[in-house]
């Protein structure tokens, strides 16, 4: 909560700027409140809202669909892990967005190209996160169960998923972070569509509440994703020391 | 099979399938886009061999070195700052929490707009996306020094100057360092979103420029250069710090 | 009486009371333990002696000046080691003078000449990364040794060490203070430990940490360690020991 109110007091000096005049970039906060509540319900804003949060949603989608079983597979197949892993290590740190131009060639300037964008974005690190969840689950836990008779499927399930859980939503969380910026990115790239639009339009004619406004709003997602997540995260954290 | 060879031949055996399956797919029909490997590699050889590749480089190079030089000086001084003193942490830390995980891209646009398109910009945009990590690393190096060497040191009745001297630098150290290597990924990042998004100099020149007239070996060879370039930078720093800091 | 501890109280700032009325004396030159099962606040105990942590009430009286703080007179051996991990033994050795300022060679010397008491001649420039726990314990006596303080304080030192080791570690210890004539506050939980360690054993009673009773083991010293092991008093005092702490476990 003293993180709330320190906030706060950069709320406070954002509007003493902001009125002062200091910088004609900085338009006061109350300004930029207010053009966020008449953006917000905007129909232009709706549908740059509608299409980011659906090719986030796909990339992500894609990104947890490929990642996790892939990390899984990794950290079970030595093999497979030991090929993969080398280039999931180098894409996972690597400036990804030098990769978008590709895609605008092969697959069009359209909202596919910010899906792909997202997905490669977030996979990376969420399969390796995986990985590592799933190859530090507790060996002791997977001889006890196999003791007991686990068919692999049990295994899988009842011991490595929950072991590796922590990791996973923590890969998850950073993937989700990561998706968020290749939303924006990739829209700023193909700069056609979506909150990337927005953003162009309203820095080209100097819109700045409108900018700013849009600002906040796709920061505040971006937290509020991440919060999310780490809430889950929060659940598990009861067993992930002890483990 | 452990050991350095056994981890080499791994290596070898992953960089054959990943290229040969580049060939396979450059020579499927699914795309006259998508060149394949072997063309690339042609291609990449004639920007070293005429100069192209080492000229475009030097002019991205640039912003890169000074964005995160400069970041590096003020972001772990200021991230120590934030570790010593409780007011510094309690005032900066909600804004870097919220700067790791913004999508820092989006301003772009608008430094480029007061900025202009010359190297400011991209010095900024490198400085925007690699502070918070730097920053935050150095912070929780400072917070995260074990108590226990701390009560010993008081126990031998030792000031707080020595204190920071003698046991919190040094055990920041090695995250700091982790912070740095953080920093200059996301600088490389954000260099190739500058000169994408900005104007294209150097690397984003020849990427947007061998788009535009179709030669694409010359435009994946500029992008796999640039890949290649973050990774084996990034790969020695991971080296040179797990010598330093075991 | 080299130390006093008069009416001390501690209360956690959670609301947790770890000590209450507590009253002891030790002798200067003997070798006192504080012994009690977990949460008794033995540990607790143990810092405010030395001034790690602040007590709510009493006074703590050292030559019979009253302390707040810690002071050049009482070094620490922690049970974790609290060495420098970047550091060479030899530096973490000789760190308690570097902190007040001796030069380099000076305290490097008094540093070799204790590495070499506590029997690790030959590790100077070792890390406590290649150490073992027991070597990495000797390097936290051997630090709190060159400060030449007058009473020297262990947090359960031997605690993290295999069985084989801690006796040797409590032959040695006996041995060392033969020739040292300090002062010793010691903490540990076992109770064969403190019968063959101390003159004088402060037993604590927990929730809230109170002194139980004080015994004074009638132990031979002169014996060979197997033959105290093997003593009737050694084994009477564990006896009686047991028989009052068994009520609080």
């Amino acid at each position: 909560m003293r993180l709330l109110l320190s906030l706060a007091v950069w709320f406070v000096l954002w509007e003493i700027v902001g009125q002062a005049k200091l910088s004609s970039i900085v338009p006061p906060f109350s300004a930029v409140i207010e053009a966020a509540i008449e953006i917000a319900p905007s129909e232009k804003f709706g549908k740059a809202a509608v299409i980011s949060l659906r090719s986030f949603g796909l990339g992500m989608a894609l990104a947890l669909a490929v990642g996790i079983p892939l990390g899984v597979i990794m950290a079970r197949v030595k093999g497979v892990g030991r090929i993969l892993g080398m280039w999931v290590n180098i894409f996972v740190s690597a400036p990804i967005s030098a990769l978008v131009p590709i895609l605008m060639v092969l697959i069009g300037i359209g909202e596919a190209t910010v899906v792909v964008t997202v997905f490669l974005f977030a996979v990376f690190v969420i399969t390796l996160d995986t990985q590592v969840g799933v190859t530090h689950a507790d060996r002791s836990l997977v001889e006890m169960a196999r003791s007991f008779g686990a068919s692999p499927a049990q295994l899988y399930t009842k011991i490595l998923f929950l072991s590796a859980l922590p990791e996973i939503l923590a890969g998850v969380r950073l993937g989700a972070i990561r998706g968020v910026k290749g939303v924006v990115i990739g829209q700023l790239l193909v700069a056609i569509i979506g909150v990337g639009e927005l953003f162009e339009v309203y820095s080209n004619n100097f819109l700045m509440e409108e900018f700013w406004a849009l600002v906040v709003m796709v920061f505040l997602f971006a937290f509020a994703v991440s919060e999310a997540i780490a809430a889950l995260e929060r659940r598990v954290e009861y067993y992930a020391a002890s483990r | 099979m452990t050991g350095t060879y056994g981890q080499r031949a791994w290596q070898l055996a992953s960089f054959v399938l990943f290229f040969g399956l580049w060939e396979l797919a450059g020579r499927w029909p699914v795309s006259a886009a998508f060149p394949p490997f072997s063309r690339t590699a042609v291609a990449l050889w004639q920007m070293i061999a005429d100069g192209s590749l080492l000229k475009a480089y030097l002019i991205t190079l640039q912003p890169l070195a000074l964005g995160i030089a400069l970041c590096a000086v003020a972001g772990i001084g200021f991230g120590i700052g934030m570790g010593l003193s409780r007011s510094v942490e309690w005032l900066s830390l909600p804004i870097f929490i919220i700067l790791q995980a913004a999508p820092m891209a989006a301003i772009i646009p608008l430094i480029t707009y007061i900025y202009g398109i010359g190297l400011t910009s991209k010095v900024l945009a490198v400085i925007m996306l690699a502070a918070p990590v730097i920053v935050m690393n150095s912070y929780k190096g400072i917070r995260n020094t074990h108590p226990s060497l701390l009560q010993m040191c008081r126990s031998f009745q030792g000031t707080r100057r020595q204190e920071i001297v003698k046991i919190v630098l040094p055990h920041a150290a090695g995250l700091i360092f982790t912070g740095l290597r953080l920093g200059l990924a996301m600088g490389f990042i954000g260099i190739v979103i500058a000169e994408l998004l900005i104007t294209p100099t150097g690397i984003g020149d020849l990427i947007t420029y061998n788009s535009s007239i179709a030669d694409y070996p010359k435009m994946f060879a500029a992008i796999a250069s640039i890949v290649a370039l973050a990774a084996i930078s990034l790969h020695l720093l991971e080296r040179l710090e797990r010598r330093w800091f075991p | 009486m080299i130390v006093e501890v008069k009416n001390v109280a501690k209360t956690y700032e959670n609301g947790v009371e770890a000590l209450r009325d507590v009253n002891l004396a030790f002798p200067q030159g003997q070798l006192s333990t504080l012994l009690g099962p977990s949460g008794c606040g033995k540990t607790t105990l143990l810092k405010i002696i030395a001034g790690l942590i602040p007590r709510n009430a009493g006074e703590v009286l050292v030559k019979g000046k009253p302390v707040d703080g810690p002071g050049p007179e009482r070094a620490f051996v922690f049970q974790d080691f609290a060495l420098l991990p970047w550091a060479s033994v030899l530096r973490n050795v000789a760190f308690g003078l570097e902190l007040r300022g001796m030069e380099r060679e000076k305290r490097e010397e008094v540093a070799r000449r204790y590495i070499a008491e506590v029997g690790l001649k030959g590790f100077e420039h070792r890390h406590p990364s290649q150490l073992s726990g027991g070597m990495r314990q000797r390097v936290g006596l051997a630090r709190a040794l060159t400060v030449d303080a007058d009473i020297i304080l262990m947090d359960e030192p031997f605690s993290s060490v295999d069985e084989q080791t801690r006796r040797k570690f409590q032959e040695d210890l006996l041995d060392l203070l033969r020739h040292h004539r300090k002062t010793v506050i010691f903490v540990t939980h076992s109770i064969e430990e403190a019968a063959y360690l101390s003159d004088q054993i402060v037993l604590l009673s927990p929730r809230p940490g109170t002194v139980s009773r004080v015994v004074n083991p009638n132990v031979d010293r002169n014996k060979t360690p197997d033959e105290i092991r093997r003593d009737r008093a050694y084994l009477d005092t564990v006896d009686e020991i047991w028989g009052i702490l068994r009520q609080y476990v």
